[in-house]
């Protein structure tokens, strides 16, 4: 007994007498380590887990004034309703398409970047690139809009340079007009994390054995051959993860950006799920509807992000799970 | 390294390759890409507001001018703004270093009972998110936050993400000083503090640099919460009213450009270069030189446990 009561004391070494232990007694023996811990779990539980049992509102015609379980059951009406409505239909739209852009241009450009970058000999040069592009990473999506405004307004500097170029007869609205709204995001958004979003692979690319570059010089490699070989075949794994990563979070394709930047004419191209749960939820005071959008958005995350998960475990791939 | 360099560029030498040239000529491109946008936002800040209206500013004032700093630092507001916006970003970073740190450690420990359910538990939030209206029905209806700085604090004090790459990172350390350590009979509260948190500032400035940059960068909560609040509005905020402001009167500034101008001499459009200036200037004088720290906590959070 003695030498059991010495173990959980000490309890690095799992001993046989340690997992004889009775729960009760460990939890006590460490119970340093429980009050590190256990008020973040009711901390956690308060704030991302009580919010969902919200989600039942959904399947009532919820008002906040009348408690609770006195509100009318209404099933899935709120839900028949968002997908007869054409508007909640385009915001799926919307959603998916910037969603998509921003995943292709966030994996695309990052690492055609990171792969020249790591081609630069000079360490001053490159590091100075480094600092340069991290730049936009940290201004705020309001200062960026507002940015982004005047350098696409009609007198901006991009329709300065169309016009000085002859691509165009008289300045493009971008900001004003649909159709670009999608790749304007896209765009800014490359412009903001494209530098940032290279860190992760340059750091994969140094931790690639130098002896597997050398070996492939004797045999005649060139670069671009090095690159990929030896240096894309050496990202992979840190690519997949990031990947399934991404995809779960595909449907948080952005909010602040749209929010901040779709004036009333672009609104068929520009609002996301997340603006209409916002517009019809605390606007218009329409909660069911609102937090049914929610959960829609919340389950095809989930499926997504599982679904990623399966491909990348059959293909033999890491995964997150 | 001189040596290693020679090496280096005699392997080149050998192919006679015009790739370094273009390739850092694309850098330089990307260099002036990135920046343009921002020297020219300077530049229009500095410039007279009359003048400025007028467009075509490019790299440097073309009318210099101090007016528009002068009239946003003649308004009270953007003190206030500035006051609220550092205390919430200096809380709000102290707590999430503390609670990260101590709360990593704690699930770092192989022996903890707990361990299994309170990852799991936590890992989960990454992917379940009540959304956005049953997030604001808790705050604003349950517990009242609205209208008060502590909803800038109470929903923001953990990151399930920050926890995660920090306690990847506490796993990375030798097993064997926390070993001598208990052997000397260390309790758990006294290991973490004077072992564990130090040895873990390289991750845990990352950290702070992320919870800091994000709670200087908001502007949503103020909006959702605080907007009726004038004492509680932030820089951001700030500038988001401006934002508002400049875009729906965009046209309307260039007809009645005489009658607005006459009296102030300043144009939204330079007011709010400024205001972004300002609100910028404090995280893009300080993040060049946490680089180092960035970059390693960032690599660390995509090694897989």
């Amino acid at each position: 007994m003695r030498t059991a009561k010495a173990t959980v004391g000490s309890p690095t070494a799992v001993t046989r007498e340690y997992r004889r232990t009775p729960f009760g007694r460990k939890l006590w023996h460490q119970r340093q380590l429980a009050l590190m811990s256990v008020p973040m779990l009711l901390y956690i539980l308060l704030f991302n887990y009580s919010p969902l049992w919200g989600w039942i509102t959904a399947f009532m015609n919820y008002k906040p004034s009348v408690p609770l379980f006195e509100n009318e059951w209404v099933g899935f009406q709120n839900f028949v309703w968002l997908f007869g409505k054409p508007e909640f239909l385009r915001a799926i739209r919307n959603t998916f398409a910037m969603a998509a852009i921003n995943l292709v241009f966030g994996f695309v450009f990052p690492i055609a970047l990171a792969l020249l970058l790591n081609e630069i000999r000079s360490l001053r040069f490159k590091r100075t690139v480094q600092t340069v592009t991290y730049l936009p990473h940290f201004l705020s999506w309001v200062i960026v809009v507002g940015i982004a405004q005047t350098i696409f307004a009609g007198d901006g500097a991009i329709n300065r340079m169309i016009l000085a170029l002859g691509l165009a007869e008289k300045p493009v609205f971008f900001l004003g007009e649909g159709k670009y709204f999608w790749w304007l995001v896209g765009g800014i958004n490359l412009w903001k994390e494209c530098g940032w979003n290279t860190i992760i692979y340059l750091a994969a690319m140094a931790s690639i054995d130098p002896a597997l570059y050398e070996a492939a010089e004797m045999d005649g490699a060139g670069r671009f051959r090095k690159m990929f070989h030896i240096t894309l075949p050496g990202i992979k794994s840190t690519f997949m993860v990031l990947l399934i990563m991404n995809i779960g979070y595909l449907m948080e394709a952005g909010f602040e950006i749209q929010y901040l930047m779709g004036q009333n004419v672009v609104m068929d191209w520009s609002q996301t799920i997340d603006i209409f749960a916002l517009k019809y939820g605390i606007n218009k005071g329409q909660y069911s509807r609102a937090i049914a959008a929610g959960i829609f958005k919340s389950l095809v995350s989930i499926t997504l992000m599982l679904s990623a998960n399966f491909i990348a475990k059959r293909m033999g791939e890491d995964t997150l799970l | 390294m001189t040596t290693l360099r020679a090496k280096a560029d005699h392997g080149i030498r050998r192919r006679r390759s015009v790739f370094p040239f273009f390739n850092a000529l694309g850098m330089l491109l990307l260099v002036f890409v990135t920046l343009y946008p921002v020297i020219n936002t300077v530049a229009i800040s500095f410039n007279d507001g009359t003048d400025a209206v007028r467009g075509g500013i490019g790299l440097w004032p073309r009318q210099f001018s101090l007016k528009s700093y002068e009239t946003i630092f003649s308004d009270e507001a953007i003190f206030n703004a500035f006051f609220i916006t550092v205390s919430r970003t200096a809380i709000q970073t102290v707590l999430n270093v503390v609670i990260t740190a101590m709360l990593s450690f704690a699930l770092s420990r192989r022996e903890y009972v707990l361990r299994k359910l309170i990852t799991t538990v936590f890992v989960l939030t990454m992917y379940i998110n009540a959304g956005l209206i049953p997030n604001y029905l808790l705050l604003q209806r349950t517990l009242g936050l609205g209208k008060s700085f502590w909803v800038y604090i109470l929903p923001t004090m953990l990151s399930c993400f920050n926890m995660i790459v920090t306690r990847t990172y506490i796993l990375s350390l030798p097993e064997a000083m926390v070993e001598s350590a208990r052997i000397d009979g260390a309790g758990d509260f006294y290991l973490f503090w004077t072992i564990i948190f130090p040895l873990c500032m390289p991750v845990l400035a990352t950290v702070a640099l992320f919870v800091a940059v994000g709670a200087w960068n908001s502007w949503f909560d103020t909006h959702l919460y605080n907007a009726g609040k004038v004492q509680l509005h932030t820089l951001q905020y700030l500038l988001k009213m401006k934002l508002a402001t400049t875009t729906n009167s965009a046209n309307a500034a260039l007809t009645s450009l005489d009658a607005a101008s006459s009296t102030t001499n300043t144009t939204p459009v330079t007011v709010r270069a400024a205001i972004t200036v300002v609100s910028a200037a404090p995280i893009v004088m300080i993040y060049p030189f946490l680089q180092r720290y960035f970059v390693v906590g960032l690599s660390v959070g995509s090694v897989k446990d």
